[in-house]
């Protein structure tokens, strides 16, 4: 399913950000842009962040921001944004891998969810995209 | 053996979470089951172990339940390292 979420439009690279709200509206932006959540569901991201602290790292450099299906989401997606920099949570946390998820049910997203986590534990997919520059460097991952 | 996998909404970290403690609980031979649950509802639900990112743990304690902290949600051995801490049962 990640491939077919993952297409060209919804991954993007950039060289960083100036804090963790600003990495989550960028790397918003495409679902944003395509019509897949609404401005309040980066909103309910950035503040889940702020009530319970930086639980969407996932692991190492890797965070999924997200929030409940009623915060704003039109329909299920996912984007990707790689940053050339460091970007910096609280507790000393820091990403580089940011998986924008938006989930229409509850039901829906597991099954992504459940390929995403195999993706990440997956120590050499990880260390590809951390690398990569350009699109044509990770669509084949997926 | 209940344990609880916690996150600040209980859908996205948490879900993830569970199935990889599930799959370190078989791996270890532990008879237990995890679910997962938002930080709200964990904080009167009763289970034998919670489990989550440390400062979810941290906002979960309450001297008396047994929390679990990981770093990597992802990382198999990492998470059955936690459990072979934290569990007694779990050697």
């Amino acid at each position: 399913m990640l491939r077919s979420k993952l297409t060209d439009e919804m991954v993007q690279f950039i060289q960083g950000a100036k804090d963790w709200e600003e990495a989550i509206h960028a790397a918003s932006e495409p679902l944003l842009k395509q019509g897949y959540i609404e401005a309040r569901y980066v909103e309910a991201m950035i503040s889940n962040v702020k009530n319970f602290g930086p639980y969407i790292v996932l692991m190492p450099e890797v965070a999924m921001p997200h929030a409940r299906p009623e915060d704003g989401v039109n329909q299920m997606g996912i984007s990707l944004m790689i940053t050339e920099e460091s970007v910096l949570f609280d507790e000393g946390k820091t990403a580089k891998i940011f998986f924008v998820l938006a989930a229409d049910d509850k039901s829906s997203h597991l099954e992504l969810l459940q390929e995403i986590s195999e993706f990440l534990a997956n120590e050499e997919n990880v260390s590809v995209l951390l690398s990569a520059k350009k699109y044509e460097d990770v669509s084949n991952l997926f | 053996m209940k344990i609880l996998a916690v996150c600040g909404n209980g859908l996205g970290t948490s879900f993830m979470l569970s199935l990889n403690v599930n799959k370190a609980l078989k791996e270890l031979g532990i008879d237990g089951e995890c679910k997962n649950m938002d930080l709200a509802s964990a904080k009167t639900e009763s289970a034998d172990y919670y489990i989550g990112s440390p400062e979810i743990m941290e906002q979960l304690s309450d001297g008396k339940k047994k929390v679990i902290p990981v770093i990597n949600m992802v990382n198999l051995n990492e998470i059955k390292e936690m459990l072979r801490t934290h569990i007694p049962e779990a050697k």
